[in-house]
């Protein structure tokens, strides 16, 4: 009996807690490996949808890393990216539909975006890289992770969209009007998608100025 | 002559490594280089230099550049004037326009040089010349009424994202005075189009469109006489309105060598071509403008002499060369007539095949690698 007890992991020993933090900034989604752009672009022009997104996916990659993690021993290899997708597609539904009863003016401005989770490349392959070798409760975590530092990226870029392009954060005008008067505008490029591009250029850059680990040698 | 020399050789010594001022070697260099020729031998590799350096290159661009300066300054004052209902004297114009052009001159080098300098410190290398054009070419392709806290955004931001970032002058992709514009284009639409921005403090019931602005619109009878827009007494950016005088430019950079006449000759080209072929189509009043219209129009000119011909963006090979500026001539007379959000298509034109120069030099060189490998094959089979 004791030496079971000794061999069980504690919930959050420093593997656990590795999965979880890695992604906001070792192994960023985005900043790193460069997946679910598309989406960062996208929704990031002002701060709510941004949030809202990424309490989506969030909730989308956790749920499904436990879901495919449970089945992981059961699924046959050659369709097991089928059983992913069919996953991915009821959590997917099941937040579109929740957004569309409590919160509907964002799933209004998110339209198909949210739709489109279900190609976000972070999650099919987190599906893919960790849940279908991993036990459930890692699954879980690496999922939070993931989902975490995705929505950390998200909210960075649209905080700084949203304060120069529309003077505001999260809606509230944040900019005086005292500024407007002596003719300062907002910057009308900001809203735009290639702006974001740059905006994730540039945390990619202070990123790489901090940690030195991510640059690659040549 | 001497002094200056022996002031400088005195200095030296503090901005060397080791010495007081050695933070600001660079700065010291780039002044040094500028009075003087710089006597750096080569160490390996070919043993020849060119006498002309890269700072002699950009002084000449630089002195191309001062007819349409000049005019520029003239023609602000003389659209105030004119907008009042009073016809100044040449004088008055021209110091009116000097006074309203010289803080965008200033603020775009002070910002321009100081995030060089910054750059240059930072990563250990001398200041470049680079700049020393991009600067004077920015207040030139801005309306004259632009905020200057926009200017110093736009240039930062150019600076910056056109050019540290791939690596500082000489490795950018694009050109550095356009994305500025650009920049102002997209992020402060009010303030760089309409017919509000072309006319410095004008009456508010005189109409400022520029005649790009009024063909857009469809006013084709309200566009000024092809001599006003060849002459360039008609309101528009600052630098670009005197077709004359950019041609004057453009005579000392062929004169010199400096600039291309292959990218020149086939913008011009392209142009032509597209807008004939839109007159022989002549769907609607803006394809029948006569061809040479779009030659003197908007910023076309001025694109094709100063921004296509930007040796670090532009196609590197001869035959590169002619398609990179056919396409930007047919590229920009294309948005202008078929594009109702965009009054002028130059800039982005140029932008976009920018991007595609190196593609364009990659296949040409790839073409001439076949044809020479079928040329030895044959020799080789005979």
């Amino acid at each position: 009996m004791s030496t079971e007890i000794k061999e069980r992991e504690p919930l959050f020993s420093a593997k656990n807690v590795k999965l979880l933090k890695n992604p906001l900034n070792l192994s960023n989604p985005i900043t790193v490996q460069v997946l679910g752009i598309c989406s960062a672009l996208a929704v990031t022009a002002k701060l709510e949808p941004a949030i809202v997104m990424s309490i989506s996916v969030i909730f989308v990659t956790a749920i499904s890393n436990v879901v495919i993690s449970v089945l992981r021993n059961g699924i046959p290899p050659r369709i097991r990216i089928i059983v992913q997708l069919v996953v991915i597609a009821t959590m997917v539904i099941l937040v579109d539909q929740v957004l569309k009863a409590f919160v509907y003016d964002v799933s209004k401005q998110l339209s198909v975006f949210v739709g489109l989770i279900i190609t976000n490349c972070i999650i099919m392959g987190r599906l893919e890289a960790f849940a279908m070798a991993n036990k459930p409760w890692p699954s879980f975590l690496d999922g939070i992770g993931n989902g975490l530092g995705y929505g950390l990226i998200l909210v960075v870029i649209a905080f700084l969209r949203e304060l120069l392009g529309s003077g505001s954060i999260y809606g509230l005008q944040i900019i005086p009007h005292q500024f407007y008067e002596m003719g300062y505008k907002n910057n009308g490029l900001m809203i735009l998608p290639p702006m974001a591009l740059i905006v994730v250029g540039v945390i990619i850059w202070v990123q790489r100025h901090y940690t030195r680990d991510l640059i690659e040698k040549n | 002559m001497k002094a200056l020399r022996k002031l400088l050789d005195k200095q030296k010594p503090h901005f060397e490594k080791g010495g007081r001022f050695e933070k600001f070697h660079s700065a010291f260099d780039s002044v040094e280089t500028l009075l003087f020729v710089p006597d750096k031998v080569t160490f390996s590799g070919s043993h020849i230099r060119d006498a002309i350096d890269m700072k002699r290159t950009m002084i000449v661009v630089f002195v191309s550049l001062i007819p349409t300066v000049l005019f520029g300054m003239w023609n602000i004052g003389y659209q105030h004037f004119i907008s009042h209902g009073i016809v100044p004297e040449l004088w008055t114009s021209f110091f009116y326009g000097f006074w309203k052009m010289l803080p965008i001159i200033i603020v775009s080098y002070a910002v321009g040089l100081g995030i060089e300098i910054i750059f240059a410190q930072y990563k250990g290398h001398e200041v470049n010349e680079g700049f020393f054009v991009s600067g004077l070419l920015i207040p030139l392709i801005v309306p004259p009424e632009t905020p200057l806290w926009q200017i110093a955004i736009a240039v930062a931001f150019a600076v910056i994202f056109g050019k540290e970032v791939f690596g500082g002058t000489g490795m950018n992709i694009v050109n550095p005075a356009l994305t500025a514009r650009a920049f102002l284009f997209f992020a402060y639409p009010a303030d760089m189009s309409g017919d509000k921005v072309w006319i410095a403090d004008k009456l508010d019931a005189y109409s400022g469109a520029t005649p790009l602005g009024n063909a857009l619109v469809g006013n084709f009878d309200k566009i000024p006489s092809p001599y006003d827009m060849f002459m360039g007494f008609i309101p528009g950016s600052i630098g670009e309105t005197s077709v004359l005088m950019i041609l004057l430019g453009a005579a000392i950079l062929l004169i010199t060598g400096i600039g291309n006449w292959r990218i020149m000759f086939s913008v011009f080209a392209g142009g032509i071509v597209m807008a004939l072929l839109f007159n022989w189509w002549g769907a609607n009043e803006y394809m029948k403008l006569p061809f040479y219209y779009h030659l003197i129009m908007g910023g076309f000119a001025f694109g094709a002499v100063f921004m296509a011909t930007d040796p670090v963006t532009a196609a590197q090979t001869k035959r590169g060369m002619y398609i990179y500026g056919f396409l930007i001539g047919v590229i920009a007379i294309l948005i202008r007539v078929f594009n109702p959000a965009y009054p002028e298509g130059v800039m982005l034109s140029i932008l976009l095949m920018n991007v595609f120069a190196p593609l364009i030099d990659h296949y040409v060189i790839e073409s001439n690698i076949k044809k020479r490998l079928k040329r030895m094959k044959d020799l080789v089979s005979n």
